[in-house]
């Protein structure tokens, strides 16, 4: 009998121990963020963004530099911040992945195709043209508070579409984002699972992408965010600045209006 | 691309705190790409640290580290304006270098 007490002492500091660790376990992750300090292997990926911005491409051989971002042909600072937007010219609303699409298929004379062969990496990829140049605009917005359109009637409609596709069950699994995204204080194994439905979760989590994935080594956007919960949720894929996709975009950037953008952000 | 190298040196009182990012795929050999062909090793194996041309570390990697390694490392004194050198050489002899001075 003293001997099983004993046991019970001794066990009992470990399994309060066990249950700390178990409750900081996004500490390990900031710990690791930061041991990086101000660096982020994303400025890799931002570098080659600006290049390929400047470089010439496409059928008519001309570089990006006269694409309208939102702000006016050629301008890119603060531009993220504020899409999804609605343009005149596409008649429909845009996040910076369609519109990307919408200049280089206009401007560049390129292929809707060839730009949907491959818009993110795959396993061994280091990187696309698509991520680095969303990598480099969204870095220019870094600091700015996050305004996406809601003045015009698609704009609102963007959004409506957006939240009823969150909460949308749907699948084999019978799962919506809000399944996973619709509570806070919630976690999958040890990740944190932010409430997307609130400003403050919405605002953590759509001011940090894009953002290098350490596991992946690869800067990761937020089309491709969108199109992994997808896959995660077993629905069909989601493709890259699809109405669908550009209408979660918009659910999430309205969620968060008002933060300040800080991405290139680094996740596990 | 491959050979690029970020570097920071900072003296910090009497150590200075040397940074370097590598932007390197760090591939094993191991994994397999969407196809299930076998993506080729491609990883660092040497990395030399000098200060003023003087080999201050030298490390052998292998393929558990990960991509776009980082390092960290403090060296003894240094006075501002120094040269601080970081290279690698990959296991296909590939080599990458980047050299900035102590701040």
């Amino acid at each position: 009998m003293r001997r099983f007490s004993n046991t019970i002492l001794t066990g009992l500091p470990m399994l309060l121990w066990a249950l700390s660790a178990l409750a900081d376990t996004d500490g390990v992750f900031d710990e690791y963020r930061a041991m990086f300090g101000d660096e982020n292997p994303a400025i890799f990926v931002i570098d080659e963004g600006e290049e390929l911005w400047l470089t010439a491409a496409g059928p008519k051989a001309v570089t990006l530099e006269n694409c309208d971002l939102g702000l006016g042909p050629g301008v890119v600072e603060g531009a993220y911040a504020q899409l999804p937007r609605y343009f005149q010219d596409a008649q429909r609303v845009q996040d910076l992945e369609s519109r990307l699409e919408y200049c280089m298929i206009h401007l560049q004379g390129r292929s809707a195709a060839d730009i949907h062969a491959r818009p993110y990496s795959l396993r061994g990829d280091l990187g696309t043209e698509m991520e680095a140049l969303v990598a480099w605009i969204a870095e220019q917005s870094r600091g700015l508070p996050i305004a996406p359109g809601q003045a015009h009637v698609q704009e609102r409609n963007a959004y409506a579409l957006g939240e009823s596709l969150f909460y949308y069950r749907a699948g084999p699994h019978d799962f919506s984002c809000a399944t996973c995204h619709g509570q806070s204080g919630k976690r999958i194994r040890l990740q944190a699972l932010p409430d997307l439905t609130g400003h403050d979760g919405a605002a953590e989590a759509y001011s940090s992408w894009p953002a290098y994935r350490i596991s992946q080594g690869l800067v990761r956007t937020m089309g491709w965010r969108m199109r992994d919960c997808f896959r995660q949720q077993r629905m069909p894929e989601l493709i890259m600045g699809s109405e669908a996709s550009v209408a979660l975009q918009t659910y999430l950037a309205v969620n968060a209006a008002g933060a300040a953008m800080a991405a290139p952000g680094l996740k596990r | 691309m491959a050979s690029r190298i970020r570097i920071r040196a900072q003296l910090k009182g009497d150590e200075c705190e040397v940074k370097a990012l590598m932007r390197h795929p760090m591939e094993t050999g191991l994994r397999k790409d969407q196809l299930g062909d076998p993506i080729p090793a491609r990883f660092i194996e040497e990395v030399t640290v000098s200060h003023n041309g003087s080999t201050v570390l030298a490390a052998f990697w292998g393929a558990a580290v990960s991509a776009n390694p980082f390092l960290g490392t403090r060296l003894q004194g240094g006075p501002v304006g120094d040269t601080v050198n970081v290279s690698w050489r990959d296991n296909l002899g590939e080599t990458g270098e980047g050299e900035t001075k102590i701040r």
